[in-house]
């Protein structure tokens, strides 16, 4: 294959929307082109700032006002972009006042009919944050503030930065070194990052407490290339993020939580 | 006039993409108020056209009455927009004033001139795949591209961004 094909199916590739069997032709190329490698990560970049530099365009209070009435809806209500939030007493208070066939409907359309459309949303930005965050971590000198194989030694070290002790393991034998760990954000909330390799690739485990409240999406999915996957365990969030194969991401999740 | 379970759903289905509506006609008119009016006028178009939904995805199907309804509103207050074609660039005047100035040195600033500079058929799936992050799928029914020539209009329009944030860069400079 040449590389004008190339760079039109690198965008492809970096969309996520490629099919395995092309996505595999591209990695194989790229692993011999610095020209498609260097185009690559210019278009990575490119999307970054566009992403990161709050260009969207989101609709102005008065204009969701001006529609509610022209339509004669009911009160808009603000969409959950992955934010940790905890109802307030009060808030659980007023809940009780509300006739009891307003929450009935209100359940019945959370769950028929909002959901799928909420989660579709806070999916999207939940995964561009994470490869974000993913990405920043693989600029030099950031992947780990502690930077040991000892699990011993990782898991101590983050007693008393943060306000919960992440489970750490080490993998080694089962394919997965633990690399180190690292204090990260994600959302504007502390989270501990643990890094472990799979052969070539780097692989960040983000652990954080689960709060009541939280729009949260568990799962698995891929963007740009990376694969990501989401879950809940006890009372904590994990999530792996990854260029490393999906399979591999679900087998560390086994052996994490078996 | 809808029935109530179909006001509901366009409540819980259509009415959530809102600020998608807003975004996709603020980049295509490249003005707040406009897009704000043609959003607006989208919202109650797709509400009155609402029994043609068919199911799917809803926010591809607003988003398409959005762009129909930005273009339809450029041909008729700005025609020669639409005429430039996608080997040339819009020529955005640059304003002169001291606040202008002081903002250019902001990124913010840079990637907005540079993304409004690009013809409007560039900056949509520009807007669409990286802000809105739709799938190819999804451009593919907002823009009425044929499906396989998304990924080469997506590769054609960051090659121009690209180009244009580059010069301006060297402009600066020098």
């Amino acid at each position: 294959m040449t590389c004008d094909l190339m760079s039109t199916t690198l965008h492809g590739y970096y969309d996520g929307e490629l099919d395995a069997v092309r996505a595999a032709e591209f990695e194989h190329h790229l692993e011999q082109c610095s020209e498609c490698r260097i185009l690559l990560a210019e278009t990575r970049a490119l999307g970054s700032r566009l992403r990161q530099n709050d260009l969207y365009q989101r609709s102005s209070d008065e204009l969701r006002q001006r529609l509610q009435k022209q339509l004669g809806l009911a009160k808009p209500e603000v969409q959950p972009q992955f934010q940790f939030q905890r109802p307030t007493r009060k808030g659980s208070l007023r809940w009780l006042l509300v006739p009891a066939f307003a929450l009935a409907t209100v359940a019945i359309i959370a769950v028929i009919a909002r959901f799928p459309v909420q989660q579709r949303v806070v999916a999207s930005a939940t995964a561009s944050e994470l490869i974000d965050a993913h990405v920043r971590s693989l600029q030099p000198g950031h992947l780990t503030d502690v930077l040991s194989t000892d699990q011993h030694t990782v898991k101590p070290w983050f007693d008393g930065k943060l306000d919960f002790i992440p489970p750490v393991s080490d993998f080694t034998a089962q394919g997965f070194p633990l690399v180190g760990g690292r204090l990260d954000v994600l959302n504007g909330h502390d989270v501990a990052a643990l890094v472990y390799g799979r052969r070539k690739h780097t692989i960040n485990l983000f652990v954080w407490p689960a709060r009541q409240g939280e729009a949260s999406v568990y799962g698995w999915g891929s963007r740009e290339g990376y694969n990501w996957g989401m879950w809940q365990a006890g009372d904590m969030n994990f999530c792996l993020v990854s260029d490393a194969a999906q399979a591999d991401l679900r087998e560390l999740q086994q052996l994490i939580h078996p | 006039m809808l029935q109530p379970q179909d006001r509901n759903r366009f409540e819980q289905l259509v009415v959530p993409h809102l600020d998608g509506a807003v975004n996709l006609a603020r980049w295509l008119l490249r003005n707040r108020d406009d897009a704000e009016d043609v959003a607006q006028e989208s919202m109650l178009r797709a509400y009155r056209f609402f029994d043609q939904f068919r199911g799917g995805d809803a926010r591809a199907w607003l988003l398409q009455i959005v762009r129909n309804s930005c273009y339809t509103w450029l041909q008729k207050n700005r025609p020669l927009e639409l005429m430039t074609e996608f080997d040339e660039d819009l020529h955005v005047k640059p304003s002169a004033n001291p606040e202008t100035l002081a903002a250019q040195a902001d990124e913010r600033q840079h990637l907005k001139r540079a993304l409004e500079s690009l013809p409007p058929r560039f900056r949509e799936v520009l807007v669409l795949r990286e802000l809105e992050e739709c799938s190819y799928k999804e451009i593919a029914e907002i823009t009425g591209i044929p499906m396989g020539t998304v990924m080469s209009t997506l590769s054609r329009a960051r090659e121009r961004l690209q180009r244009t944030l580059t010069a301006a860069a060297i402009r600066e400079v020098s």
